[in-house]
């Protein structure tokens, strides 16, 4: 399925939930905040099958403050 | 003659020396200052002089300091900001820095929400003081701030945000600043805020750690009402700690990006 994530176009082999992405990419789902086209998810979405050509912005948290 | 007494406009009829103005004004003054320096001499003054009196120990009035605020700020730009109320989740390195220029700058109500005590080690970065360890957080900063400026209303809450709470204790804000230490708890924050206050502005902040370039900190719009600051990569970690240079930058990107937002401007 091809996805467009943080305005670049990505080919994946097969259908995925947010988590799953989350998993190929290596990111950590309880650092990152992720807005699928246009509206951001709340933790609880992240089992969300993603459709073709979905828009997903990822927004990944480093620490410290 | 037009002369600024205390920032005020003073209309002088005639001619007027310092001298005889402290003793029309302010006879117990022992600090004059005239153009921005500091005097003990007696002088004529000139149209557009810009004179301070001062007597040594004494704190203006809450009325006072405001009026000197509103001069320097202007009076439309001082009103928007007093009349303003700004949350801030956490008050560590970077929500202590930013409560504080938020104070002097007039902000009307400050939300200070903290489950943390002082430590020794925040001292590198975080704006408490070496008797304040072992205080909340919240109430060390509700004390720092009313030094600063006690026409501020800060409300203190010693606890921890959660996707459950925070709507209730963040009502009353117009912007929410995300000031908190980790990552999760950034992520948690972000999207609980986002999702359940449908018209609020919040402004996060990720990767300020380390001495690298002041330069790679910036203020990026993500999404509508969504801003973040920082360098977005500079993680605390084992060998690049948290620094007040930095992380007082990050800190005044996250307030000048909520002063811009109160004044109706853009904050990237």
């Amino acid at each position: 399925m091809q996805l467009k994530i943080n305005g670049q176009s990505r080919s994946f082999d097969s259908p995925l939930t947010i988590i799953q992405l989350l998993q190929q990419l290596e990111l950590s789902p309880e650092r990152v905040v992720i807005e699928l086209n246009k509206k951001i998810l709340t933790a609880e979405a992240h089992d969300t099958a993603l459709n073709e050509g979905d828009n997903l912005e990822i927004i990944q948290f480093v620490g410290g403050g | 003659m037009l002369i600024y007494l205390n920032e005020q406009p003073e209309e002088i009829a005639g001619e007027l020396s310092l001298f005889a103005l402290r003793e029309q004004k302010k006879p117990q003054a022992d600090l004059l200052i005239v153009n921005g320096y500091p005097t003990s001499n007696d002088q004529a003054l000139k149209n557009g002089d810009r004179v301070v009196l001062i007597q040594r120990g004494e704190e203006p009035s809450t009325e006072e300091l405001e009026r000197l605020i509103r001069a320097r700020h202007t009076p439309g730009v001082h009103e928007k900001i007093k009349n303003s109320c700004v949350g801030i989740a956490g008050v560590g390195g970077l929500g202590s820095n930013i409560a504080i220029a938020l104070a002097r700058i007039g902000v009307g109500k400050l939300v200070l929400v903290d489950f943390d005590v002082v430590e020794p080690s925040n001292l590198n970065r975080q704006q408490y003081f070496i008797d304040q360890i072992g205080l909340p957080k919240v109430e060390a900063l509700k004390a720092n701030l009313a030094r600063i400026n006690p026409g501020v209303e800060v409300v203190a809450h010693y606890l921890r945000v959660t996707g459950g709470n925070l709507a209730g204790l963040f009502a009353s804000v117009d912007v929410l600043v995300e000031a908190f230490d980790a990552a999760e708890q950034k992520a948690m924050l972000t999207s609980n805020f986002l999702t359940q206050m449908k018209d609020k502005p919040l402004i996060a902040a990720s990767g300020m750690a380390g001495y690298g370039s002041s330069n790679s900190i910036q203020t990026l719009k993500i999404s509508d009402r969504f801003y973040l600051c920082g360098d977005g990569t500079t993680a605390a970690e084992p060998g690049c700690g948290l620094m007040a240079p930095r992380v007082g930058i990050a800190a005044h990107h996250q307030a000048n990006a909520v002063l811009r937002l109160l004044l109706g401007e853009e904050p990237e």
